[in-house]
């Protein structure tokens, strides 16, 4: 068991270093210069110069590379383009918005992930399977930035329940503030909802077609040890799943966070995006993407440790 | 950014290449199943309509997609003449929604198109030669499937910049990854089921084992996993275009439409929503087809 | 005038050395499989699938295989196959060498060499109809498609299945008896000149097999067929085979002529793995102690002789050095027919008291 987790960690060694080098070739693939795009048309080629050099963008682009990495990894994601700010302390309140909207989505959704495809396995093929079944279809088919926008549309315009936008007034503590948070994260909890209900629902009735259950059932076991039998049983690809829609929720929530204003990670890449502003940018995507590489890491070592045949 | 790179999804693929499938009345068996599936059978004919709505634009609708008038900017649905409304150019709805179609099925299922003959290829490949091909191939791969999928999409559309083909792009990179493990995986197991070592045995050679004995193996659970993406793809596609990082205006396109009707969202609050109506329901289409297809092709459900 | 009268057998026009030449010689034949584990995935053993394996096979001759699951049979099939490349050794294809510059290509050695797998299902395409499936090979050399078919429809009678009731079914709609003689068909497509069968009744009910055996004898009588047998049933094998190999832990123990070997065991594994056999003789009751526990391990076997850790007569000597395959000590001359692989003469064995009393 440790030497599995030790050689999934010495794993990840690569994968992240191939992320890096995907992250920092797409920023050199893609079309102009930062500088460039930045400076007004009528400044020296003088002064350009001194700007590329104060941003090392005149070294060889391997030594770029090796600069921006060797200062990532000690925490240094250099200074944006756009308002000379540190990145690093503006990517950690974004990273900490997103935060607390992943987690309360994660944790809704996936709890009625649970129910609804747990209550649609055990009537299967009845009403209650058909109504839920649908409903979980539709969370994994709903375009979520759209559904954001009609329940703003039904809460917020047409009836005045919840605020549309924001995370509300920094000066009042959080919980006070909880009303702006119930819009994003019914949103976001939509398709873990859907996803991971259609995954239980699956898996758990490919279990139940199993020998092993009619064996114990014959058994004389009741409902209640039968059901504990199939919840082992079905947890490891279920939990597998989770992680991944919990990265999903870290990285993905850009389009929500762009029609609640929500301050997060999604938002600092959107606007980086449209500034041009390649620290920010590069550094948020790296540090979603090691976030998501971590989550995979963990869930594959929970994995191994509560089923056995994975190990290996 | 919702069934992905789902593992069961790619287990229970996988484990219905691995149980070969009886070939003689299979599709008649299949068809059979579908007709007793109502669901299957409407979102298929939705489709058609949705597709041959896009397809005959020009004739359901006498207006121009691209001509607006201030004068009728923002009018509510069931104006007449403009049973949708018209959007904030004054633009007729049903017009711009039936030309969007066009796009937005092209930006959704084109990614996926590309992703299932690249990524097929490639999994085939990584497949069949093993070794350090194989190896190289799907240790790239693991890169690439360390981003969240939506992240890298918005990353490579926003670096390469805005329009159609980068916003193809961008989601065919993104597809690549789970076709190449599906394809890996499955060639892999055909290549060491017995009756292909059989042909090897009888000097068969190598393409003509893979065109005789693996395509035919491997196709059936990449098809299955391609239509399957096809609804996320398209909503993914409409969301790029929502951030402003797909199609460019002023094309009609349902993702961007959303985008600039949003808004108006206080002026005409249902007519905002419509381009995402459309959204659903395409998307929800193709998974409920995929989904009916997906059971009656399923031999272990047909006792 | 008499000479006209003897029974000719048919001349195969393949024959290059006459039936004093084996059709097939195999020399020292390897292959190990590298395991890996630990933190970086290091090699860190190797599985000796097959170590240093040699036999012939005469013309017209059925050579048995037998040995516990494990030892090395089926790797040694596909070796010869050259389904899976072999680490060190030789295969002389009816005095041609295989693989070698001058000798034997691996495709033209595998025309005259065919194959029938264990498991009858999954070794036919699910999407080809049984004439198709037999059909495909010789299709596939080149033979157009109208006489390869009317050759499968021919090669399905010939295996005992009527070609119109058949040729047109899918894997599926045929019983495991049917597939294997299906299987057995399309290895004879090509029209080979040694057929491997790899466990090729062991799947099959009793009954079933027993008319499938009585089939490849009659086919190989009628198509003057060499044939390498590999089951891990000793009765199967003492009925089919003309000589047997013995196999443990991927080393040939015994070989000889198969009343030789059922009648006079020289290896203390033989011995054992034949008293295991069930008979429902009273006069035959086990006499010598059946075997007990499982092989050891392929990847660390134990040095010198492998067997010695479940042998009853192991000594200090046998784990000094692998005994060599050799006529028995204590042979009688002229018996260089039996080989065996033990240092102990027969004598002491039988000496031995037979129970532990």
């Amino acid at each position: 068991m440790l030497v599995f987790a030790g050689r999934r960690l010495l794993q990840a060694i690569p994968i992240l270093l191939g992320v890096s080098l995907v992250i920092f070739g797409l920023v050199h693939v893609a079309p102009g210069n930062p500088i460039d795009m930045l400076m007004p048309p009528e400044a020296s080629p003088e002064i350009i110069a001194q700007m590329k050099a104060a941003y090392g963008f005149d070294r060889p682009l391997h030594i770029q590379y090796l600069l921006w990495l060797g200062r990532a990894l000690s925490g240094d994601f250099g200074i944006s383009v756009f308002n000379a700010a540190p990145v690093l302390g503006q990517l950690m309140t974004a990273l900490g918005n997103t935060l607390v909207l992943a987690v309360t989505a994660a944790a809704l959704g996936f709890t009625l992930g649970i129910v609804f495809g747990m209550t649609a396995a055990l009537h299967h093929g009845r009403w209650p399977d058909k109504l839920l079944s649908a409903v979980t279809t539709a969370g994994v088919s709903l375009p979520h930035y759209w559904f954001a926008i009609v329940l703003v549309l039904v809460f917020a315009v047409l009836n005045d329940w919840m605020p549309a936008q924001g995370m509300g007034d920094d000066s009042l503590p959080l919980w006070q503030r909880l009303d702006h948070i119930v819009l994003p994260v019914v949103t976001l909890c939509m398709i873990p909802m859907g996803v991971i209900g259609r995954l239980v629902r699956a898996t758990v009735l490919e279990i139940m077609g199993q020998d092993f259950v009619g064996a114990l059932s014959a058994k004389g076991l009741g409902r209640g040890p039968v059901l504990r039998h199939i919840i082992k049983n079905a947890a490891p690809p279920v939990l597998a799943l989770m992680g991944l829609q919990f990265g999903y929720l870290l990285g993905g929530s850009i389009l929500i966070e762009t029609v609640f204003n929500w301050p997060g990670t999604g938002n600092l890449l959107n606007l980086a995006i449209f500034r041009r502003d390649i620290p920010v940018l590069q550094a948020t995507i790296l540090v979603l993407a090691s976030f998501f590489v971590l989550l995979n890491l963990l869930v594959d070592i929970a994995q191994a440790a509560i089923d056995p045949r994975i190990r290996r | 950014m919702s069934d992905l790179a789902n593992p069961d999804a790619l287990a229970t693929l996988v484990g219905k290449a691995t149980t070969p499938r009886p070939a003689a009345g299979y599709w008649t068996a299949v068809g059979r199943r579908l007709k007793r599936d109502p669901v299957t059978i409407i979102v298929t004919l939705l489709l058609l309509a949705i597709v041959l709505m896009a397809i005959c634009a020009p004739w359901v609708t006498s207006y121009d997609p691209y001509a607006g008038s201030v004068m009728r900017r923002l009018r509510p649905i069931g104006t007449p003449g403009h049973w949708l409304g018209t959007d904030e150019t004054g633009r007729d709805l049903w017009t711009r929604l039936a030309y969007g179609g066009r796009l937005s099925l092209l930006a959704g299922v084109a990614p996926v198109m590309v992703s299932l003959l690249v990524g097929g290829l490639l999994g085939i490949t990584a497949g069949f030669m093993g070794g350090l091909t194989g190896t190289l191939i799907m240790r790239t791969m693991d890169v690439f499937y360390a981003f969240p999928s939506i992240l890298l999409a918005i990353a490579i559309c926003g670096l390469l910049g805005n329009g159609l083909t980068n916003s193809i792009i961008a989601l065919a990179v993104v597809f690549i990854p789970p076709m190449v493990r599906i394809a890996e995986t499955v060639t892999t197991q055909a290549r060491h089921l017995d009756f292909v070592e059989a042909a090897r045995a009888s000097g068969t050679t190598t393409m003509q084992i893979i065109r005789h004995h693996v395509l035919a193996n491997v196709l059936g659970p990449i098809l299955v996993y391609a239509t399957s993406l096809i609804s996320l793809s398209i909503i993914l596609s409409a969301g790029l275009s929502f951030l402003g990082l797909g199609v460019t205006p002023p094309q009609a396109e349902w993702g961007l439409m959303l985008n600039s009707l949003r808004q108006s969202i206080y002026v005409q609050p249902y007519v905002a929503a419509l381009p995402g109506v459309m959204i659903f329901v395409t998307s929800m289409c193709f998974n409920l087809m995929s989904d009916g297809f997906r059971s009656a092709m399923d031999v272990r459900l047909s006792k | 005038m008499s000479a006209a009268l003897l029974p000719v057998p048919p001349v195969d026009p393949r024959d290059r050395g006459g039936p004093a030449q084996p059709l097939l010689s195999v020399t020292d034949l390897r292959k190990h499989f590298p395991v890996y584990g630990g933190l970086l995935n290091r090699r860190v053993a190797t599985v000796q699938a097959v170590d240093d394996v040699s036999f012939t096979i005469a013309k017209g001759e059925t050579l048995g295989v037998v040995g516990e699951s494990g030892c090395g049979k089926s790797t040694t099939a596909r070796l010869v196959m050259h389904l899976i490349r072999p680490d060190a050794g030789s295969i002389v294809f009816d005095g041609e060498e295989v693989g070698s510059q001058a000798g034997l290509s691996v495709a033209e050695m595998r025309r005259q060499m065919q194959m029938v797998f264990q498991d009858s299902y999954s070794s036919l395409n699910p999407r080809l109809t049984m004439v198709d499936s037999i059909a495909y090979a010789p299709r596939m050399h080149g033979l157009p498609a109208r006489q390869a078919v009317a050759r499968s429809e021919q090669l399905l009678a010939q295996v005992g299945l009527n070609p119109a009731l058949f040729a047109r079914r899918y894997p599926h709609e045929l019983s495991g008896g049917q597939r294997q003689r299906v299987n057995i068909a399309r290895a004879l497509a090509l029209e080979p000149r040694l057929v491997i069968l790899d466990e090729a009744v062991s799947a099959l009910d009793k009954s079933v097999e027993a008319q499938v055996l009585n089939l490849l004898a009659e086919l190989k009588a009628r198509l003057n067929l060499t044939y390498l047998f590999i089951s891990h049933d000793l009765n199967v094998v003492e009925y089919i085979s003309d000589r047997v190999l013995v196999m443990y832990l991927g080393r040939v123990v015994e070989a000889g002529p198969v009343e030789e070997i059922y009648g006079r065991p020289r290896h203390p594994y033989t011995r054992a793995l034949l008293a295991s056999k069930p008979t429902l003789d009273p006069d035959r009751r086990t006499t010598v102690l059946p075997l007990s526990g499982d092989p050891p391990n392929p990847i660390n076997p134990p040095s010198g002789c492998r067997f010695r850790t479940r042998c009853r007569f192991a000594q200090p000597a046998c784990a000094e050095m692998l005994p060599p395959l050799l006529p028995p000590v204590d042979a009688a001359p002229g018996d260089a027919q039996h080989l065996v692989a033990c240092i102990l003469p027969e004598a002491q064995m039988n000496a031995e008291p037979r129970h532990a009393a």
